[in-house]
């Protein structure tokens, strides 16, 4: 049997690739690592001396300001040194390769490769082919994986909702096109949450998602029944050139989240949004900042999440 | 076959000691685990006014590169400001002094105390660093390859216990 690409000889995270396929032991020890960082971003010195020497290069094929800027601040907060790189206007653009890139970095005295990257699977290439004290994280790869935004949401439900055991999560929109949604899904029934509902219109749920050990629901009101905590996909609005969809107005009619709509779930149930936001096309603005939204410390959250997850990949 | 001392009546002596030193400045912060145990018991003996301060060194130690992360750190809860404060660090056994370091390190990360003394069940010897503790229990000498470790009952009752290093 092949090893896990993300896991060393010994089981322990060496990079982190993909939330499906990690053990449920490790998933823990990433949400409990973080739970300590937690109290370290409280504090006024904001800093812990465990990365120092070490250097964390961002690799962004893609843009993105929110999980760039979350590593950044983890990296700085673990004191190692970061180099952002947005390689859209970089190398790539004048034709090196990715794995060539890569080899000039890791020249560079390279410790950690945070990659972003359009196409699925890239940061997995990437881990193929670096060093052996070289870690890699995956902050986003196309339409499959983007674990430590899956992380910092288990990590969010976590905190709100204590355990999972007894959860209802509705995950509600573009499943299709979602990176978030797999990594949470896969994540939230390793951890065990024993109702895991995707809630959207046909076009925009992946065909045989229920093998994901999830249930379908194309009614919004039907889904949200007495949920625990809702997390609100973006929906992309390349979707709607697309075909897939007939207007944002309409989408927001069936799809959005309103107090109406979020009145069907439980009392104290928790709103997620992994941003950023379409405010009045997936969610209204009273639910985005009304008192069941916890979209602001899910961002906070990212921090501990990704200070756990690269001081771990680092030891290992 | 070494004879450890009761644990408990190491602890009562060390509160007894320390009871007279005891100011409106003065706070306490134990280091987990056994430390805190230490620290949960010598707390209300003493009557301190602040709240106690439990702190995990694990974001500070210096084998980081050689054995990574540990892997249940616990939340480090400092609920006093440490600046001007007369603080007693608690840990429940002194050897290399490494995990001292650490702790002096982390703490001025919260500020700046007035002073530190240190307050251990036990001394083992054994120093790597120059470090050395203001209030000891017991001064125990321990055979190399064995571990000495402060162990917590059921009932709460605190005892200390020797293993061999190769079966943690």
């Amino acid at each position: 049997m092949q090893r896990n690409p993300q896991l060393n000889e010994k089981g322990e995270l060496q990079h982190l690739l993909s939330i499906e396929g990690l053990p449920r032991e490790i998933l823990l020890q990433i949400l409990d690592t973080a739970e300590s960082f937690a109290g370290v971003t409280e504090r006024e010195v904001k800093k812990v001396p465990l990365l120092r020497g070490k250097s964390v290069f961002n690799l962004f094929f893609e843009p993105s300001t929110r999980t760039r800027t979350t590593f950044e601040i983890a990296a700085k907060r673990l004191s190692a040194d970061v180099i952002n790189l947005n390689i859209t206007v970089s190398s790539a653009t004048k034709g090196e390769s990715l794995l060539d890139t890569v080899a000039n970095l890791s020249a560079m005295q390279a410790d950690i490769f945070v990659v972003r990257h359009e196409s699925s699977g890239a940061p997995f290439l990437i881990a193929r082919h670096v060093k052996p004290h070289e870690h890699v994280i995956n902050a986003g790869d196309g339409r499959h994986s983007h674990p430590t935004q899956g992380l910092l949401d288990l990590f969010t439900i976590r905190h709100y909702k204590k355990d999972f055991s007894g959860l209802t999560v509705a995950i509600v929109g573009d499943v299709l096109h979602s990176r978030v949604a797999r990594s949470l899904i896969h994540g939230l029934t390793t951890l065990g949450a024993p109702e895991v509902r995707v809630i959207g219109p046909q076009t925009l749920l992946p065909a045989g998602v229920e093998a994901l050990g999830v249930r379908v629901f194309h009614d919004m009101r039907e889904g949200l029944a007495d949920c625990d905590v809702v997390v609100m996909l973006r929906l992309q609005n390349e979707r709607m050139r697309g075909a897939l969809l007939p207007s944002a107005q309409e989408y927001f009619k069936h799809y959005g989240l309103t107090a109406d709509k979020l009145a069907l779930a439980k009392r104290d149930a928790i709103v997620m949004h992994p941003g950023p936001m379409n405010r009045g096309v997936e969610i209204d603005s009273t639910v985005a900042d009304g008192p069941h939204s916890v979209i602001l410390p899910q961002v906070t959250f990212g921090i501990a999440v990704r200070m756990a997850v690269m001081s771990i990949v680092a030891g290992n | 076959m070494l004879k450890l001392p009761e644990a408990e009546r190491l602890c009562e002596q060390l509160a007894a000691e320390l009871r007279p030193r005891v100011g409106p400045k003065s706070a306490m912060v134990g280091l987990y685990t056994g430390g805190a145990w230490l620290a949960e018991r010598l707390h209300p003996m003493l009557g301190l006014k602040t709240p106690l301060g439990l702190m995990d060194i694990a974001f500070y130690r210096d084998d980081y590169a050689a054995r990574g992360l540990k892997h249940d750190p616990k939340r480090t809860k400092i609920p006093f400001d440490v600046n001007g404060s007369e603080l007693l660090l608690v840990d429940d056994v002194l050897y290399s002094g490494r995990t001292i370091r650490a702790a002096m390190n982390e703490l001025f990360d919260y500020g700046r105390p007035a002073s530190i003394s240190l307050v251990v069940l036990v001394d083992r010897g054994g120093r790597q660093l120059p470090i050395c503790a203001q209030h000891i229990g017991a001064r125990v000498e321990v055979p190399p390859g064995m571990r000495l470790t402060l162990k917590k009952q059921d009932s709460g009752k605190l005892t200390l216990a020797l293993e061999s290093e190769r079966a943690t």
